[in-house]
């Protein structure tokens, strides 16, 4: 009864959503209010619907309803209740569930905040929404439906895929969709702008929050899949360039450009053509993204069940909505005029060398990604692009990028002067070639670039850092006027001081795990001792446990620095009862130097162990990082001008036209 | 002699420097570890057949175990790591490679994020010299004497 509910208000979204995408455009077309205000009514109550569909598989997972397909085939009653929840999105047609849901929570969020939009945008902006959800809607119900029934009901179900019995795992999917979805909040209001064929600096600040929240997601989603890969697929590697993170990576890389290119359009009145088709390519790159796992064109350890139905019908809402959108673009781009002329050394010229050379790298994956499929439907040859090409195309181009972030902030708009902020970044230049020599004192061994290439980390963060300093003229006025003057710095100068820390931060980690990585592979019996890092690990023996939706053999080792016991790491190998597969789960020692890593292999002949150890230096400053970026995303969001754009409620019913702060 | 004085005196300096670099499984391990070194390199760049996106250093298939010890075995041999690539090659054709080799089947994937980062700098560089142009004569200096009255009235005004 509960999965017909579901049901039921999954088809009723639909029609609410069409109902959503005809009438407040066509209102707009012919200057009807009344019939502008659908819109708002119609995508909250969209998001209400689809709560209740939500809430309904939800129900059926935890009840461990098995006469319903989707949960038959995805859970099993003895699955601990996080990942009964968990399950819900952990297949293909859940998280498409999940999907529309975020699609219509932002759809709602804009009814709810954008009071102070001017009515035709607003109803601009939530039909082009509603008409996502549309087409997104129909292919769940045409070829996802989650609540197909099964009679007679069996009374087991199959389990989930016990890789993704994980924490980390388990809110990974959420976050990455919010993300995603969460552009398309820019692509409707890029749609909607060549609709009316009008767009100022107030459409960037209208856009922005929404951008930079979405952006914040994926950070964290990016993230937090990252670092499930490091610590459940046991070689202790972060990032693999696969085919499925590239997906969300691409869609992350055009939003972080698309986040630097607003910043010019409102306060600059430039690059309005640019931001636009930005806006565009980002949410097209979050459906190829979609496209790309759910199809099944791509081999890829993530990828959900094939089904080229689904394959065809994703592809072809990706050709309407990406071809659409450019086609309009195409036609309107010229209606946009063009303002602020700048020298290209600028803050301007800065932040269009940041677009630059990310939208080159996205191009970079995007082309390594996708040109292996193309080769092989036209010509036929097969080929692999792997980890080497990525490093070898994309990394580059991040090198000018990361020295010429702490110039950018210190660049005045229109013309700036290079050597007077070469010169407030002296300390920041001092301290990184501080940093890169005493690399190279410590390191002893090791690729020779890799103290330079930690330096470009440590360059970021000092740059960020002097940026702050300059501006509340640290060491140069008295201390009574620098506390002020921090106290006085708009909250979007600490967050882009600190997401660009962030960078930094994550670029340390990057360079010291690739770089520094010591490795080691033998056999252990119980009683050997084995040496690594300057750990000596002694492994005590392996151990039978029972959990609740598994057995495991669990290892110990006793891990001694300097002759003292310092930690015991218990790496372990499960097997799963449903369905039957086994996991590595990796025992980890983390501290700010490194990780220490061990991984339990196969048994041997003589009763010893296959052992992998790691250590990993520096390797958590990957992850803190991104948290750090996302800590900055959030001190702007706080900002007042910000708020004053968009998610501002009660000021801004009395406003009707948001007057720009600067 | 020279040759095999140089190698032991590789195998030493290797030993008493470098990390003992082991193998991805204990007994695969070869006992050179400048060899080793090289298979490791030459692993991390061959594909698992059988698996999804890893490379047979990082997999624990058997097929990948297999190319492994493949791969030891032609560089005990004496083989370059040319060599033993292009064999691997020429048994499992480029699909084997994770690295795609450069040529005419690959000239868009390499050229293609060089191509686009020249021709943003190009549509930049024109498009600033565009609006440039279209800015000059009412740039800095060319404000009539009428003009600068005006605006030193305004500005005494403010």
């Amino acid at each position: 009864m509960i999965a017909e509910i579901g049901h039921f208000t999954l088809i009723l979204a639909l029609g609410v959503s069409l109902v959503q995408t005809i009438l407040p455009i066509w209102g707009a077309q012919r200057g009807d209010l009344s019939l502008m205000q659908v819109g708002s009514a119609a995508a909250q109550a969209q998001f209400m619907l689809l709560l209740v569909t939500f809430a309904a598989l939800t129900v059926a997972y935890v009840t461990s309803d098995f006469s319903v397909e989707n949960v038959l085939q995805n859970s099993h009653s003895a699955k601990p209740m996080l990942y009964k929840i968990s399950g819900v999105w952990g297949n293909h047609e859940g998280s498409m569930v999940l999907w529309v849901l975020t699609l219509a929570l932002f759809g709602s969020a804009v009814a709810l905040f954008g009071r102070n939009l001017p009515p035709d945008l607003k109803a601009n902006v939530l039909g082009v929404q509603g008409s996502i959800s549309a087409a997104f809607l129909a292919f769940i119900i045409f070829t996802s439906n989650p609540f197909n029934r099964i009679h007679p009901a069996p009374f087991e179900g199959s389990g989930l895929n016990p890789i993704l019995q994980d924490p980390a795992l388990s809110f990974h999917p959420p976050f990455l969709y919010a993300g995603y979805v969460g552009f398309s909040i820019a692509f409707s209001f890029a749609v909607a702008a060549l609709i009316s064929g009008r767009i100022d600096p107030a459409w960037a600040r209208w856009v922005r929050p929404w951008t930079l929240a979405a952006w914040m997601f994926l950070t964290l989603g990016i993230s937090m899949g990252s670092w499930w890969a490091y610590y459940e697929l046991g070689w202790g590697g972060w990032w693999f360039w696969d085919p499925v993170e590239n997906a969300s990576f691409m869609p992350w890389l055009a939003g972080t450009a698309l986040l630097h290119s607003a910043i010019v359009m409102e306060k600059r009145d430039a690059l309005k053509v640019w931001t636009i088709l930005l806006a565009i390519l980002t949410f097209s790159l979050s459906l190829m993204g979609t496209f790309l796992v759910r199809s099944g064109v791509l081999t890829s350890v993530h990828a959900f069940a094939v089904d080229p139905a689904r394959g065809v019908f994703i592809l072809a809402i990706m050709i309407f909505f990406t071809g659409g959108a450019l086609a309009l673009f195409a036609g309107r781009a010229q209606v946009l005029r063009q303002g602020g002329l700048f020298a290209p050394i600028s803050r301007e010229g800065a932040l269009i060398l940041n677009n630059l050379l990310i939208t080159t790298g996205c191009a970079a994956v995007f082309v390594g990604t996708l040109y292996p499929l193309a080769l092989e439907s036209v010509t036929g040859e097969k080929i692999s692009v792997g980890p080497p090409f990525f490093n070898a195309t994309f990394v580059p181009l991040m090198i000018p990028l990361l020295v010429a972030v702490p110039y950018g902030p210190l660049l005045a708009w229109k013309r700036g002067d290079i050597l007077g902020a070469t010169q407030r970044l002296w300390i920041a230049i001092a301290l990184t070639a501080l940093a890169i020599i005493a690399t190279y004192a410590m390191s002893g061994s090791g690729p020779w670039l890799a103290p330079l290439a930690l330096g470009l980390g440590v360059w970021v963060i000092m740059g960020a850092v002097s940026e702050i300093g300059f501006r509340v003229k640290a060491f140069r006025a008295p201390w009574d006027e620098v506390l002020r003057r921090l106290r006085n710095l708009p909250r979007s100068a600490y967050g882009t001081a600190t997401a660009h820390i962030g960078v930094g931060v994550m670029v340390i980690g990057i360079v010291g795990t690739s770089a520094w990585q010591s490795e080691k592979i033998i056999a252990m019996s119980p009683g050997d001792t084995s040496e690594i890092a300057g750990y000596s690990l002694t492994f005590s023996g392996v151990v039978p446990q029972k959990g609740p939706n598994y057995n495991e053999q669990i290892g110990t080792f006793v891990v001694t620095e300097d002759g003292a016991e310092l930690t015991r790491l218990h790496p372990s190998k499960r097997m799963y009862v449903a369905p039957p597969q086994a996991t590595t789960e990796a025992g980890i020692h983390a501290a700010w130097s490194g990780d220490l890593y061990a991984v339990l292999g196969d048994e041997l002949k003589d009763g010893a162990y296959t052992v992998r150890m790691y250590f990993n230096p520096l390797v958590r400053l990957i992850w803190i990082g991104t948290v750090i970026m996302f800590l900055g995303g959030l001190i702007s969001l706080t900002d007042r001008r910000l708020r004053v754009g968009a998610p501002k409620r009660s000021r801004a019913a009395t406003a009707p036209q948001p007057v720009p702060a600067e | 002699m020279v040759r095999l004085l140089a190698a032991a005196f590789v195998i030493l300096a290797a030993a008493a420097f470098a990390p003992p670099a082991l193998a991805v499984q204990p007994d695969e391990v070869l006992k050179d570890p400048a060899l080793e070194e090289r298979a490791r390199v030459i692993s991390k760049d061959l594909r698992c057949l059988v698996c999804q996106n890893q490379s047979i250093d990082d997999s624990d298939a058997p097929l990948a175990r297999d190319l492994r010890v493949l791969v030891r075995e032609r560089l005990e041999k004496g083989e370059t790591n040319e060599q033993v690539i292009d064999f691997v090659v020429s048994k499992y054709g480029e699909f084997v490679l994770l690295t795609p080799r450069f040529g005419a089947h690959t000239l868009l994937l390499w050229l293609a994020a060089p191509i686009i980062l020249v021709l943003g700098v190009f549509i930049m560089f024109r498009s600033y010299r565009r609006r440039a142009a279209a800015e000059k004569p009412a740039g800095k200096g060319s404000l009539s004497a009428r003009e600068k009255r005006a605006l030193n009235k305004l500005l005494k005004e403010s």
